[in-house]
């Protein structure tokens, strides 16, 4: 085995990178992959909550860093899918206590043991942001149709053109179809014609999303919602799979017959 | 903005996608609007010392394909020929 890693950033921050990560780890854990995440987010640690694991943490990336520990000793494994494991961030408020070559070493120490491994961003474009980036073999960034969202994210991927990163691609978080449908939100063309890079996801706007982390049960363990649904395509195209684009739009009869504006 | 959306009011995904459009072009070439004007005047001095332009009518855009940017300069000659003393 050797993973593909993956990492999760936005330039803003509260547009959904954690509920990403969570999501499509749970996704492909579910496909029969060996995944694991980190969270990168020193000093603000949320993956393992959103994830349902808070109470099993004993070590985290900054204890295996320093050598506190194994690596092994700090990978909580998730009790639904024994496929998936969770490195916690440090709750320290020394954002420098990780380097981007720790988090190289870190990678390429599970790489022959793992399918993927997902890296949880910090919002911003400082420390934080460069330890994730580091080891990425293919960086989605993850932006909301609304204007700082999309602005910030220009931002990031111009410094990962600059840093010669492979091209991102773009997940469009909290999309409402109703608001598209009256004109009132930038449309998933609207923000590829503004980014021009590779859509790899549209995850709608769901309220089931807030029960799923106040429950500590990504969505994307059942496929019952449209945004666990989209999570769930997201991580088999990850996969390689040519998947189509969920169909936002039947909550009314207009928009079968293409009643637009 | 044409008679109808003034009628029925701007739909503000349209605003919101114009205002980017430009905000994006100034931040991935870090220059302001301001900045740009300041290029004109000085590409309008540098050329005028070696032909006749007319100045008024110089057009300078930044073109966007995909993520690549151009300058794109549109510089009317006089069609009077300058003459030149000493
Ligand atoms: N598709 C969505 N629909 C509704 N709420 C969402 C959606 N995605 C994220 N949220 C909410 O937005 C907030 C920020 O999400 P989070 O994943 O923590 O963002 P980030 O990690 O980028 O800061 C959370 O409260 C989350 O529940
Ligand atoms: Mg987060």
């Amino acid at each position: 085995m050797t993973a593909k890693i993956i990492t999760v950033t936005s330039g803003k921050g509260g547009v959904g990178k954690t509920t990403t990560v969570a999501n499509i780890s749970v996704a492909l854990a579910l496909e029969g992959k060996k995944v694991v995440c980190i969270d990168g987010d020193i000093g603000l640690r949320n993956l393992d909550v959103i994830l349902g694991l808070e109470n099993r943490i004993v070590y985290d990336l900054v204890d295996i860093v320093e050598g506190r520990c194994r690596t092994r000793q700090a990978m909580i494994r998730d009790k639904r899918l024994p496929d998936l494991f969770l490195i916690p961030a440090a709750q320290i408020r020394d954002k420098n206590a990780v380097s981007p070559s720790d988090m190289i070493r870190l990678c390429d120490e599970l790489k022959p043991e793992v399918d993927f491994i997902l890296i949880d961003s910090p919002a911003g474009i400082e420390r934080g942001f460069r330890n994730s980036i580091a080891p990425a073999d293919q960086i989605l960034i993850v932006t909301n149709p609304e204007m700082s969202a999309v602005r910030d994210a220009d931002r990031v991927i111009g410094l990962l053109e600059a840093d010669g990163k492979n091209p991102p691609s773009l997940i469009i978080n909290r999309l409402n179809p109703s608001m598209v449908r009256r004109g009132d939100m930038l449309s998933m063309e609207d923000v590829f014609d503004l980014l021009r890079i590779d859509v790899i996801g549209i995850i709608p706007e769901d309220e089931n999303v807030i029960l799923a982390s106040n429950k500590g049960t990504p969505l994307a363990l059942d496929g019952k919602t449209k945004a666990g649904q989209a999570f769930r395509n997201i991580s088999r195209r990850l996969n390689g799979e040519q998947v189509p684009f969920l169909d936002l739009n039947h909550q009314n009869i207009w928009d079968r017959f293409g009643w637009r504006r | 903005m044409n008679l109808f959306e003034r009628l029925i009011g701007k739909k503000s995904a349209k605003n919101a996608k114009e205002r980017l459009q430009l905000v994006l072009i100034h931040d991935r070439i870090d220059l302001t609007p301001l900045a740009i004007e300041a290029l004109k005047d000085d590409l309008i001095a540098a050329i005028s010392r070696h032909i006749d332009i007319d100045p008024a009518n110089v057009k300078i855009e930044i073109e966007t394909e995909g993520r690549s940017q151009r300058l794109v300069a549109d510089i009317p000659l006089r069609s009077t020929p300058r003459r030149r003393t000493g």
